[in-house]
């Protein structure tokens, strides 16, 4: 791989790179303090889960799904009045997720099934579940008190002995494992794949990637610590992200969007069940607007109309900015996750400099735009020379 | 001296990594019809490219004269100025405009206050009056047949005051008889004056139409035939194409024929998925046996696709009745699902548009119609399934660098034989291949024969779709003749000529 390859793979991420740079020293690393980095996270919890989801629907060809802002307000109401009627917390959390099934059993027959256009399906979604959501608070702020709820979501993992001093422990502990589960990991895979006699790529590049990522995990982790612990979002974050990395790069039910995507005639002709395809697409986008209802009610402590307002613009644009193809069939989780990460980064900084919010709308469309352009462009160049 | 209208000189095009054009050069005089012809990447159509300027002046290297003049074009409307007018393989037409708007876009007939329709609709009647379709300008594209929107595309560029035309495979679509009336246009045309270059893989129609016939291999001019009296036979383009002498353009073949029937369709009827009253199948029986070629002829619309993608799982039209027995079990199948399990493969005409995911590499698609096999618990093992892309790509000898290779990257020939794979992987016990050679070059279609002649040794049977009548009879062990839907003649190859297939339509015609 020379560095014009290396460039062209890894342009998200150094973007991303260059653009934490500069708003560390604009902030005069403020972005780096403990509570910021954590905050981080937990600021785009909704838009690393909803981006997930996002990413089959866009796969599919280029199809998105408008309603997930409106879907948020109606789960997170549902749960704040049945918790302020004094259920307990798991029945709501899953009532919670039922209602996010039905949303997305309803849209994916209209849109699998039917064939309604997704835009328009998911549009009328967007005015529905709004309206559904603020019927059901009756246009007030609904908090909650549920303590059991927010530990859930919302609070910090905390081992007595360990994580009593200034210094959570278990944070860098948990970030130590991790980093050297990957590299475990990564030696027993290529230790099978030279058993069988495969291919592999060198020994070097993979290892070098590894020791990036480790030495990422350890930093944050050690950033952690310092604040409050490991947030029990971030766990909530990485389930999905896990779940859903592992689908699209390692399952057949995964492929099967990607097929979609790049010629659904042929799909369909090679046995796949195109609709169910979309089905479940849409499905899987309503339950993790679903959860991210939780999350975000849960975070904020209370729910009123106006949650969830264009949540569903920053999964899109997380998924754009992460390189999916917005004409469907190529993506990534993992392109998708430094996209979102990439939109927090800007939006945390911001903040912390004190840009004022209309600049930060016309900060996020022009890296947008800019993002799309680039893909566009550089794969207009390389597609043409066949 | 040869007044010659265009001389291209020493052209040098290159890509990354790829020269396609090496010091190419090209003769044609005044009001002659030029032949191109080459395998697939040979660089003909990058040739025309060149010329029209859509890989604009400065990209390539070499001289241009036309009319006596060196010309740098930049841009596809400079060599059109000119009166040089390519229509391409893919027809630029827009199905939901009509005739007249299609044939002036991006050129209209303007009146004092925007389009002048009346004008537009009288000068795009004048234009199609000259190539012979008796359409009003007002129709759309979409309502009339692919061999009409050919002739509409040769009334556009008649329209732009055409000096030279040039023709990309513009006969790979159409049916042997819209072929020929395509052809002698040209000819007629000729007369007059206009001189046209056309690219072709149809050898039998280049003998026929071409005064001088230039061959291109691996991006370079290998020769200039002359056949002004109509006096050069298709194995003496083939011997310059290739570069040896094929001797036999059909491999030999034992006969595997076995008294077992593989596949038999009994009466089966199969209605329009959208005109729901007009049936495009009508009561049609036929069976293959195990180790059996057989082939199905019939002109452009004769309802030989319909008939086998509606017994593919249902996968065309409406209100379908018959019955399917495979394998001496009778099945009623309800999508493309049911019928790879039931070991029937449809390998389609449209390799770009149903077979294939373009932008998806040789070992995705390769697995496509029946990833199960390689998965474990619905989990892919990428190792396995590259391995079985390798394997593929080993017999069936896919020229490609690796199987990580975009099938959108690859030449049509090699795309075939990818899709062929994809099916073969699939293990079915009847294949039903849809024209499994079109477009592609007589080297490629020699190995896809080889292929078929493979799997009938193993047993299986194979139903082969073809327009191109010398193929069947090359190919089949028996051979089926559909027109309009029904089935018309069945006759031993052994037996068959191209006059007594051509005589079966014709006379079910006229009923």
């Amino acid at each position: 791989m020379n560095a014009k390859t290396l460039l062209k793979k890894y342009t998200m991420v150094i973007a991303l790179v260059v653009v934490f740079i500069l708003f560390a020293i604009l902030t005069g690393g403020r972005l780096l303090y403990p509570q910021n980095m954590s905050n981080l996270l937990l600021q785009n919890a909704y838009v690393l889960v909803m981006a997930c989801g996002m990413l089959l629907c866009i796969l599919t060809g280029g199809n998105i799904d408008l309603s997930v802002g409106s879907t948020v307000c109606l789960v997170g109401a549902v749960a704040a009045q049945l918790l302020a009627a004094g259920l307990p917390a798991i029945p709501v959390i899953l009532l919670g997720l039922v209602i996010a099934c039905i949303i997305g059993v309803w849209q994916g027959f209209w849109i699998g099934n039917i064939h309604i256009p997704p835009f328009i399906c998911t549009l009328s979604g967007m005015f529905l579940f709004r309206g559904l959501g603020r019927a059901i608070l009756g246009s007030k702020t609904v908090s909650i008190n549920n303590q059991t709820f927010l530990n859930i979501f919302a609070s910090y993992i905390n081992i007595p002995g360990v994580d009593s001093g200034d210094v959570k422990w278990s944070a860098f502990a948990v970030g130590v494992i991790v980093a050297v589960g990957l590299l475990v990991f990564t030696a027993m895979n290529r230790a099978k794949k030279a058993a069988k006699g495969y291919k592999q790529a060198s020994a070097v590049s993979e290892f070098a990637k590894i020791v990036v990522i480790d030495a990422l995990v350890l930093a944050y982790t050690w950033k952690l610590a310092h604040y409050k612990g490991i947030p029990v979002m971030a766990l909530w974050v990485l389930a999905v992200v896990f779940i859903y990395a592992f689908i699209t790069s390692k399952t057949a039910f995964g492929r099967y969007f990607y097929a979609v995507g790049g010629n659904e005639k042929a799909t369909k002709l090679s046995g796949i069940d195109t609709e169910k395809v979309y089905f479940m697409a849409y499905l899987s986008m309503s339950i993790l607007a679903g959860l991210s209802g939780l999350l975000m009610a849960a975070r904020i402590g209370s729910v009123n109309g106006d949650t969830g307002t264009s949540f569903e613009m920053d999964a899109i644009g997380s998924c754009f900015i992460g390189g999916a193809s917005a004409y469907g069939g190529s993506g990534t989780v993992g392109g998708i996750m430094v996209g979102a990460i990439l939109l927090g980064v800007i939006n945390q900084g911001m903040s912390i400099i004190g840009l004022d919010n209309n600049w930060q709308y016309v900060v996020k469309g022009a890296v947008l735009l800019v993002a799309v352009i680039f893909d566009v462009v550089s794969n207009h160049k390389t597609g043409k020379a066949g | 001296m040869a007044d010659h209208i265009l001389v291209m000189k020493n052209i040098t095009k290159e890509f990354p990594g790829v020269k396609a054009l090496d010091n190419v050069n090209l003769e044609v005089e005044r009001g002659e019809i030029h032949a191109l012809v080459g395998e697939n990447g040979a660089g003909k159509s990058t040739l025309m490219n060149v010329l029209s300027g859509t890989y604009p002046y400065g990209t390539y290297t070499g001289d241009i004269i036309y009319n006596g003049e060196e010309c740098q074009f930049k841009t596809l409307r400079d060599s059109e100025e000119k009166g040089i007018v390519i229509i391409h393989q893919e027809l630029a037409l827009i199905p939901e405009l009509s005739i007249g708007e299609n044939m002036f876009l991006g050129n209209e007939r303007k009146g004092r206050f925007g389009i002048d329709w009346d004008r537009t609709y009288h000068e795009a009647e004048e234009h199609m009056k000259q190539v012979g379709l008796k359409d009003e300008a007002t129709t759309l594209i979409k309502d009339i047949g692919t061999g009409k929107q050919q002739l509409v595309e040769i009334a556009k560029a008649l329209s732009k005051n055409v000096k030279l035309l040039i023709l990309d495979e513009p006969t790979s679509s159409l049916n042997e008889e819209d072929s020929r009336m395509l052809l002698n246009l040209l000819l007629d045309f000729k007369k007059q004056g206009m001189t046209s270059i056309i690219i072709s893989h149809k050898l039998n129609e280049i003998a026929y139409v071409a005064d001088k016939i230039t061959v291109l291999r691996d991006g370079a001019t290998i020769e200039t035939i002359d056949n002004a009296n109509r006096d050069i036979d298709e194995d003496r383009i083939i011997q310059g194409m290739v570069g040896r002498e094929l001797s036999d353009r059909y491999p030999a073949r034992e006969h595997h024929i076995s008294d077992e029937i593989g596949m038999e369709v009994r009466n089966w009827n199969v209605y329009h998925p959208i005109y729901t009253e007009k049936k495009v199948v009508n009561d049609v029986s036929f069976n293959v046996h195990k180790g059996e070629i057989v082939g199905f002829s019939g002109l452009q619309g004769a309802g030989r696709t319909e008939l086998a993608m509606s017994i593919f799982g249902k996968s065309y039209g409406t209100n379908i009745s018959g019955t399917l027995i495979i394998g001496g079990k009778e099945y009623d199948l309800k999508n493309a699902r049911g019928a790879i399990e039931a070991g029937l493969a449809y390998v389609t005409e449209d390799r770009k548009g149903n077979g294939l995911v373009l932008a998806d590499t040789i070992a995705i698609n390769n697995t496509m119609a029946r990833l199960e096999k390689v998965c474990n618990r619905g989990v892919i093992d990428v190792d396995q399934e590259n391995a079985v892309a390798e394997d593929y790509k080993e017999k069936l000898r896919t020229k490609t660098p690796t199987v990580q290779q975009s099938v959108g990257n690859l030449s049509g020939g090699n795309q075939q034989k990818v899709l062929l794979s994809k099916w073969m992987f699939a293990d079915p016990e009847v294949l039903i291949l849809d024209e499994p050679t079109r477009g592609i070059d007589v080297g490629a279609k020699y190995e896809i024969y080889c292929i078929m002649n493979d799997l009938v040794a193993q047993g299986k049977s194979v139903v082969m779709i073809s327009s191109e009548m010398p193929e069947l009879l090359g190919m089949c062990d028996r051979i089926y003749v559909m027109n309009e839907g029904d089935m018309v003649a069945e006759m031993p190859a052994s037996e068959a000529t191209q006059e007594k297939i051509m005589a079966a339509i014709l006379k079910s015609d006229k009923k």
